[in-house]
């Protein structure tokens, strides 16, 4: 006994769940698509056959458990900087900086090991390097934020510079002071190290795969709880979507700026952890190996949501495992190629899928139904605004 | 003294190629992220040309022919599909890296170098200090950055660019195809900052992966701390290039750490940002798409 | 009439979506005068002459145009460059002008005038300063466009159109700008191109300047053409009653000078009976010798002081552009004034100095504000109708640890929704996908379906369909006689008169008139908006 007035809500209610389903999914189903077109026929340029590269690169990685724990480890500090780059992009900002705020949040929580004395509990170790990994990151997020906050810089160009500013004084400070001989990196920790998953589980064999992949989900499930079920995450958002509308809604604007670089750069910082806890106990130049830049790739494929950052993530490392299993068949920089590919692909599609789904609403008959009225239209001067009309 | 100079003009070279081009770039409206990945790419171009075909000037040219196929790419995804200028940017430059590393595994069947190529470049210990001089590149050099500020100032595609760059819908109400000014002008930055990669190929006699080493990146730094006009701009690459004449001269002594010297343009562009350079003085429409 | 027809517009139709701005509209220009095309804001005049510029086609109608050699032809849907080639120019309100180059670079943009390969800059400046001479449009061809006064820049313009030898001269509320002195220029100009063979067509709503330089008047009104008389034959009543009149089930017109300035609005309930002929006697709402800057100008307000009253509706009408964004920006915290003082009074009659405070604590202390620009400052279009429902009121709606109450969110909007009457009425509806009017309402419902002692509404009824302005003048009304106080901006002067106790005119970031709303009518407060009753600048 519904109310026909109620059942065309749910209809339409219906109706626009898809549409947000569809915008959200086509273009990162579309840019893989195009990438793997293009692996394809790099694969056959090197005289291979793709299916059996891509069956290879399937077993390399999700098929056997070492490579799978690779994926994992590798996922876990892309999970980080791509949190790190969603969380920008929802206010309007583009931190390209996350490679050297990884770097800091690293080398903090590697100083923090070293400094610690040998019986520290493991608990407070952890707790302690933690919070230098974050504060790391959150220092170096810290000054793009705050000039754009004060004088309107270009937080893309700072935190481009920035990167290698940070880079060469990490590379100073450890190459002039902290470093064992003959390498480039600090010495071993003794407290503070994080399991490897390796000891839960022999599903990982052995691999890098360590308990920092939690900590990556409950960052991801923090992100998402502060993005959609907050104030200060209503606030962000509505400053990315509207500024002069965050403004009018009492926002400053300024202040978020600088709060979400903060917040950027510690999730990036936190990325460190993966590495300097994790895996080798102590911090080497360029441990990183672009995951900073990658971040933005696996920001841009998940779509800003930290569910979709999570995927991309394990995407991205799949990528990257599966280029050294393929390696024997085709160079592993393929890889790089593809990455960079679905990049272009999706920056590409985005526009262009919300362009082709409009159409196609409109075709059906299914946009905003507005009866025709005489209206009053506002100050003259006024060109109409593409989109503006339903 | 004077070889201090010359080895400033040396290392300046690149910087002078690549911000030519960044500078007509950006007058347009289209951020110059990319100069990296152009002058990779023609680095690699080159060093391909000229090892082939046995001499360097054939480099020269298929290292330009690279950079302006990159350039376009670049070009219809930002342009013809407004894909966010600056995620292009990145992704070009990481597909340069990724390009070429791949061709370079495929064409010399290695992951570090190419093996030795013809070129311009001669070791000091040869000839002397003037040998630079004997390389047409480094005139080439001089000569793009003055050719640009002509290009600009006095012709019709840079009174063209200028107004694509400021105010676009001005010079779309006056059937200025705008579009067309920035892909044109994204093309002659992929020529220009392919030259400066031809340049370091050429003068190093091989392509090494990765061999820009951010040079891209000064190049851009030195575009907007040198606001955008060709007379500062070259100052600026200058003034880079002479800080690390310098470093390289002074370490022995070891009085600054060379990692300080590196810094130096980098930070002096965040400095000109927060302060002098700010949002005034850069083209207003810098990274907006045009319907 | 002077000579043949230069234009010909017959039964153009223009849509934009849902809106209708042009509705069988006409136009009858004779080559060699100069034709004032007159009307409200939103009577569809810039519309109609976009048509005729070739910006966009006509959905129906036909476009004549003759120019020099050729006579009369059908060039319906041409585009900007056929325009331009046949001497139709545009000269438009807001400057197309790029501020870094010269004056000389900005003519010859798109047309450039070439020395092999090079720009033959001299040769430029040599085109200005001919053309300068011919036309009286004196300015300096080397200077920046950047470094140009709002009077030089238009002189830019024009000049810009002339040199692509444009015979039909169409201006857009040119005067809106110009300072007096500078004014009288441009009508000599406008008269020295007339001698000189070329016609121009004048978009105003400035009725002292269409009978001092015009020949030849077209009245629009909604959309259509009302009216078209010779300049001779009208007065500004005559061309103003055109103006303002309107058709459809509206009774009544503007008796002059009987003080009766009420006009009956469809379907508005008459105005309550207790219309203050004094001001009431409780405030809310004080500014003080509030001085407020621009990027145009330092007093972009001027020295403005008022109060208004519990209970009570001030009206400030003006043409857009006088200062009123300002104004109200300074009140609610968006825009920090130079001097003076914006004080809200409490129900103990404590007077609070809000001059310097934020945006969330004007909220706070009462302040409601309905935005003139509701797309952008307004909405966040990509939020939930629930979301904007909210917006500036988020802090009241927070749990523990900053966690959003999202329960009492839905339970806001339902009710919201249900009280304002908002369609469809689904919360989580993303706002962009309303109309225009039922955004509107999201805007309204959030402004005054709270608490508040003083509303700030501006432009209420922009772009709204009539049902909706309706219903949105009656919770106006609702809110007086609960005792709210309400500033009322708007440039509908019909708005102001059926709902104002007191209305005010800006002008020229001052306030030049302040009178009962029983003594208001368009033709006493007409000339006050147009600068033409002595307030000298």
């Amino acid at each position: 006994m519904t109310n026909p007035a109620v059942q065309t809500v749910e209809a339409e209610r219906r109706e626009r769940w898809r549409a947000r389903i569809e915008e959200s999914i086509l273009p990162p189903l579309v840019a893989l698509l195009i990438a793997a077109v293009v692996g394809d026929i790099l694969i056959i340029i090197f005289g291979q056959s793709p299916g059996e590269v891509f069956r290879q690169l399937l077993e390399g990685t999700w098929g056997n458990a070492y490579g799978f724990g690779q994926v994992i480890y590798k996922a876990t500090t892309l999970t980080f900087t791509g949190l790190a780059v969603a969380i920008g992009i929802r206010a309007g900002l583009f931190n390209i900086g996350a490679e050297s705020q990884l770097a800091s949040g690293g080398f903090l929580a590697a100083l923090v090991g070293l400094w610690l004395p040998a019986g520290t509990p493991a608990v407070i170790a952890i707790l302690l390097c933690m919070v230098a990994a974050g504060a790391g990151g959150g220092v170096v997020g810290a000054i793009p934020g705050a000039l754009k906050a004060r004088f309107g810089a270009s937080e893309v160009i700072v935190t481009i510079m920035l990167n290698f500013v940070v880079l060469a004084l990490l590379n100073y400070i450890v190459a002039a002071h902290i470093h064992v001989a003959e390498t480039l990196h600090t010495p071993e920790m003794h407290v503070g190290s994080v399991p490897r998953l390796t000891a839960v589980s022999a599903l990982f064999a052995g691999s890098a795969a360590n308990a920092t992949f939690l900590l990556a989900i409950a960052a991801a499930v923090a992100v998402w709880w502060y993005l959609f079920r907050t104030r200060p995450g209503y606030e962000l958002r509505a400053v990315g979507l509207q500024p002069d509308a965050a403004e009018y809604g009492g926002v400053h604007v300024g202040a978020v700026w600088a709060r979400t670089m903060i917040l950027s750069g510690a999730l990036a910082g936190l990325g460190g952890l993966n590495y300097v806890l994790g895996y080798k106990h102590y911090y080497e130049e360029g441990f990183g190996t672009g995951s900073g830049f990658l971040g933005i790739a696996v920001a841009l494929v998940g779509r800003n949501h930290p569910v979709g950052v999570i995927i991309a993530a394990l995407l991205f490392a799949t990528l990257s495992q599966g280029g050294l299993a393929v390696n024997a068949l085709v160079p592993k920089q393929m890889v790089d190629v593809l990455t960079a590919v679905v990049i272009i692909a999706v920056a590409t599609s985005v526009p262009e899928v919300r362009r082709a789904l409009a159409n196609a609403r409109r075709a059906r008959g299914t946009g905003n139904r507005e009866p025709e009225t005489t209206v009053n239209p506002g100050p003259s001067s006024q060109f109409p605004v593409p989109g503006s009309q339903p | 003294m004077i070889a201090f100079l010359i080895q400033t003009l040396r290392i300046a070279v690149p910087y002078l190629f690549a911000a030519a081009g960044g500078i007509v770039s950006e007058r347009a409206g289209v951020i110059a992220l990319t100069l990296e990945g152009f002058m990779l790419t023609g680095a690699f171009c080159a060093a391909l040309g000229s090892y082939y075909s046995g001499s360097p000037w054939v480099g020269i040219i298929t290292g330009v022919i690279g950079g302006m196929v990159a350039a376009l790419l670049h070009a219809l995804a930002t342009i013809r599909y407004r894909a966010d200028q600056v995620v292009v940017g990145i992704a070009m430059n990481l597909l340069a890296v990724g390009v070429t590393r791949f061709f370079l595994r495929l064409a010399f069947d290695s992951s570090s170098n190419s093996p030795r190529i013809p070129g311009f470049g001669v070791s000091d210990v040869q000839s002397g200090v003037f040998s630079s001089l004997a390389n047409p590149l480094v005139w080439l050099g001089i000569i793009t950055m003055a050719a640009v500020a002509w290009l600009l100032y006095r012709t019709p595609f840079g009174l063209r660019v200028r107004a694509a760059g400021e105010k676009p819908e001005a010079a779309l109400s006056v059937g200025v195809p705008v579009k067309r000014v920035r892909w044109l002008a994204v093309v002659v930055s992929g020529a220009c900052a392919s030259m400066a990669g031809a340049y370091l190929a050429l003068d190093q006699h091989q392509f090494t992966d990765g061999m820009t080493a951010g040079r891209g990146f000064i190049a851009l730094a030195a575009v907007i701390f040198g606001k955008w006009d060709p007379k500062r701009v070259t100052i600026a690459c200058v003034l880079f290039a002479a800080a690390e004449t310098m470093q390289i001269r002074l370490q022995s002594l070891q009085l600054v750490p060379s990692q300080f010297v590196e810094m130096i343009p980098y930070v002096l562009t965040i400095v000109a940002l927060a302060g002098v350079v700010g949002r005034a003085a850069q083209p207003a429409a810098l990274g907006k798409a045009v319907d | 009439m002077s000579g043949s027809t230069a234009v010909r517009m017959t039964g153009v139709v223009k849509r934009f979506g849902p809106v209708v701005a042009n509705a069988n509209a006409d136009l009858d220009v004779a080559s060699g005068e100069i034709h004032a095309l007159v009307g409200e804001n939103g009577a569809g005049k810039s519309t109609l002459m976009r048509v005729l510029a070739g910006m966009y086609p006509p959905d129906a109608g036909s476009v004549e145009v003759a120019t020099g050699s050729s006579p009369l032809r059908d060039v319906t849907g041409w585009s900007t460059r056929e325009a331009i080639d046949a001497g139709v120019g545009m000269v438009h309100q807001h400057f197309m002008l790029v501020p870094t180059l010269t004056v000389a670079e900005n003519l010859i943009l798109g047309r450039e005038l070439k020395r092999g390969l090079s720009l033959d800059l001299a040769g430029a400046e040599r085109e200005v300063r001919a053309l300068s001479e011919r036309t009286g449009l004196r300015v300096d061809p080397s200077r920046l466009v950047s470094d140009l006064s709002v009077g030089e820049a238009q002189r830019v313009e024009i000049l810009k159109t002339l040199y692509r030898g444009t015979k039909v001269l169409i201006l857009d509320e040119p005067t809106a700008v110009l300072s007096p002195p500078e004014v009288l220029e441009l009508w000599k100009v406008l008269r020295r191109l007339r001698d000189d063979g070329g016609t121009a067509i004048l978009i105003t709503h400035k009725l002292d300047e269409v009978i001092e330089i015009s020949e030849t008047i077209t009245v629009m009104r909604a959309g259509r053409t009302v009216g078209r008389m010779r300049t001779a034959d009208a007065t500004a009543r005559s061309i103003a009653r055109m103006m303002v009149g309107r058709e459809v089930a509206l009774a009544g017109e503007w008796e002059p000078g009987t003080g009766n300035g009420e006009p009956v609005a469809a379907g508005s309930a008459q105005r309550a009976a207790s219309v203050p002929g004094s001001p009431f006697p409780v405030p809310a709402l004080v500014v003080s010798n509030l001085t407020v800057p621009s990027p145009r100008r330092p007093n972009e307000v001027d020295n403005v002081s008022f109060t208004i009253a519990r209970g009570e509706i001030l009206g400030i009408a003006g043409v857009e552009g006088n200062g009123q964004t300002e104004l109200i920006e300074a009140i609610t915290g968006l825009r920090a004034p130079t001097s003076g003082t914006v004080s809200i009074v409490d129900l103990a009659g404590a007077q609070h100095d809000i001059t310097a405070r934020t945006v969330r604590h004007r909220a706070d202390s009462g302040l409601s504000h309905i935005p003139e620009d509701r797309h952008r400052r307004g909405l966040v279009l990509e939020y939930s109708v629930a979301d904007n429902l909210i917006l500036g009121q988020q802090h009241r709606f927070t749990g523990g640890a900053s966690t959003l109450d999202h329960a009492r969110i839905a339970a806001n909007a339902a009710s919201r929704i249900t009280t304002f009457d908002i369609r469809p009425p689904d919360e989580s509806l993303p706002s962009r996908a309303l109309s225009g009017g039922n955004q509107q309402k999201i805007v309204i419902a959030r402004e005054m379906g709270r608490d508040f002692t003083v509303l700030i509404a501006a432009q209420p009824t922009r772009g709204v369909d009539v049902g909706a302005i309706e219903f949105i003048h009656d919770q106006l009304r609702r809110a007086r006689a609960e005792g709210k106080a309400i500033l009322l901006v708007s440039a509908d002067l019909v708005e102001i008169l059926a709902l104002a106790d007191r209305v005010s005119v800006m002008y020229g970031g001052r306030m030049v008139v302040t009178l009962p709303g029983s003594d208001a009518s368009a033709e006493v407060l007409g000339p006050y908006m147009t600068g033409a009753s002595g307030t000298a600048t």
